[in-house]
């Protein structure tokens, strides 16, 4: 069996930050469910390409650096995207990255939602902003999506399940996975199309 | 090889002083560069198409027209003509009228327009973009070619016996180029007919250009029209030159930091390395453009933009002198190295009518023989 790639957004802005933190638990525990399926990672920390997103808004193109981490992305059998919640949404930096995507990219990709926030009263965030971004650009959002308030972090139940049913529920779908291997035709022309339009030369 | 410039017609204000010129003064400067560009040896003028502000240029047939009278050799083109919003038919009457009046010496660039509400503007919707390109060129092609035309699409109003005026000069429609910095569609248009394909990489790294332009290259061979080498290409570029590479850096920086297009985004170190623009000394531009070759293969056409972000008009000028005094005439000399006689010099008028009328010969040569197959060949 060749080997699964499993991409990682994290859009953490604190170093280290309890998103980060989060993102790396959802990553072994999906790694676990993968049990002996060949695994590779790629992380990408969006504070590393913060400058390289904005430039890529105003000029249209990305950064031999972002290109990498879009391509690793977008390439990907899943994806883990964890964001903070700020102001009762994901932050900035993680729409922004998400905007610079070709609209197309994450086609079919298995996505398992994550978020942080400060308390647990924000946990819906995932399920009325994350999901309906990743339903619009026609990504395979997982059921289980995983939230951790700061208290998560001191309590003895309850995260911990969730990270493994939502790792449970992307593992399953990574090991069937054959995005990665797809190959994407950028030149592929419109199914119908003709040179000269519909009409035809006349 | 042609050399030449294109300008997007904008009025944008000087960083360095806040000043602006007004709209008269920068048609006026426009013209003024036009004329500048065929007294220091560059071979093309091109002219965009706005119809918003801050740009001046909704009118690119009457500039171009007023600046033929004013030069001799120069070839004017657009950077691009809107065969999207306009109608193919004005397109045909107005470029054949100029074609007429400047001898031959006009080619036209289309172009689909990056300016949204241009579409509802005139009528149209964005979503149909490539249909219309492709649809309007159908018929602006045939109205250059056939004497009358009958004609029925999705977006205009039919034609019967429609004969667009004037005709073509000598018979011969002028060059048309397809300009696209990302849609197959388009390479795949300009290939099926055998036209240019200009990329605007200006903006963008070349890697990707690369792959756009060699997909129109295996295109153009595969619709007969010669081998992916023989293509027509054209492509864009910017430079900003002082005899000393650190006062071309320090002068231009602040254009740069607030260009339009670039500005407050990503660093003029970082544009530099990632796309064509070349802030430095004329060598430094040398090194950078005959290097392009290598990327995309030996090509018809170099365009630069040099009058844009607020530059003043003195500067423009004085960046034209540097063009075409220091860097073109070496380019010219290393673009011709090695280059295979069989790779098309850049469209002229006079090239192509000789073209078809060689075409003539031997097709006249051939019915002789197979007098059966000139009917699938003039159609």
């Amino acid at each position: 069996m060749t080997a699964r790639k499993l991409a990682v957004v994290t859009a953490g802005l604190s170093q280290p930050s309890s998103t980060r933190l989060l993102a790396d638990r959802l990553t072994e525990a999906t790694v676990r469910a993968l049990d002996g399926v060949e695994v590779e990672i790629t992380v990408v920390e969006l504070r590393d390409v913060a400058q390289d997103v904005t430039n890529n808004l105003l000029t249209g193109f990305a950064s031999p650096r972002l290109d990498a981490a879009i391509q690793a992305v977008t390439g990907a059998d899943g994806l883990i995207a964890v964001t903070p919640i700020f102001t009762t949404s994901y932050s900035g930096l993680f729409k922004s990255f998400v905007d610079v995507l070709d609209p197309q990219a994450l086609t079919g990709m298995p996505v398992l939602l994550g978020a942080t926030g400060g308390t647990e009263r924000h946990s819906l965030a995932i399920d009325y902003a994350m999901r309906p971004l990743f339903s619009y650009l026609h990504a395979v959002a997982l059921p289980t999506g995983v939230y951790a308030a700061s208290s998560d972090w001191g309590s003895a139940d309850g995260l911990s399940d969730r990270i493994e049913r939502a790792a449970s529920e992307l593992a399953a779908q990574v090991r069937t996975s054959d995005r990665a291997q797809n190959i994407r035709d950028p030149f592929a022309l419109p199914e119908g199309f003709s040179p000269v339009g519909a009409f035809g030369a006349q | 090889m042609q050399f030449g410039i294109f300008t997007v017609s904008d009025v944008t204000t000087d960083p360095t002083d806040d000043t602006t010129p007004t709209e008269g003064e920068r048609i006026k400067a426009l013209v003024t560069i036009a004329k500048k560009a065929e007294e220091v040896g560059l071979d093309v003028f091109a002219l965009g198409e706005h119809h918003n502000p801050p740009f001046v240029s909704s009118s690119p047939t009457t500039m171009l027209g007023y600046i033929a009278a004013q030069t001799t050799d120069l070839i004017l083109s657009t950077s691009t003509t809107l065969i999207t919003t306009n109608d193919p038919v004005k397109i045909a009457e107005d470029y054949a009228m100029l074609q007429h009046l400047a001898d031959g010496r006009v080619d036209v660039m289309m172009g689909r327009g990056n300016t949204g509400p241009v579409y509802p503007w005139f009528g149209k919707d964005i979503r149909d973009g490539i249909p219309l390109a492709i649809e309007n060129y159908a018929l602006l092609h045939r109205l250059w070619r056939e004497d009358f035309v009958d004609w029925q699409g999705q977006y205009r109003t039919p034609l019967q016996g429609f004969q667009s005026t004037p005709r073509p000069l000598d018979g011969v429609p002028p060059f048309v180029w397809h300009g696209s910095i990302r849609s197959p569609e388009i390479a795949e248009q300009a290939a099926y007919y055998g036209d240019g394909f200009f990329a605007n990489n200006i903006f963008w790294p070349k890697e990707h250009y690369m792959r756009l332009i060699s997909y129109y290259r295996q295109r153009f061979e595969h619709y007969g029209h010669g081998t992916a080498a023989q293509a027509i290409v054209g492509l864009g570029g910017q430079a900003f030159m002082r005899a000393k590479s650190q006062d071309a850096v320090n002068e231009f920086r602040p254009y740069f930091d607030n260009a339009p297009v670039y500005g407050h985004g990503p660093s003029m170190e970082d544009f530099t390395a990632q796309t064509p623009l070349t802030v430095g000394s004329p060598q430094e531009v040398i090194d950078k453009y005959a290097g392009m070759r290598e990327h995309f293969g030996d090509y018809q056409r170099q365009l630069f933009l040099m009058d844009h972000a607020g530059l003043p008009l003195k500067t423009v000028l004085e960046q034209l002198d540097i063009l075409g005094e220091e860097v073109v005439p070496v380019l010219r000399k290393e673009f011709a190295v090695n280059r295979p006689a069989d790779v098309p010099e850049g469209p002229t008028h006079t090239a192509l009518v000789a073209k078809r009328d060689a075409a003539a010969v031997s097709l006249a040569e051939s019915s002789l023989v197979e007098p059966a197959e000139t009917a699938e060949v003039t159609a």
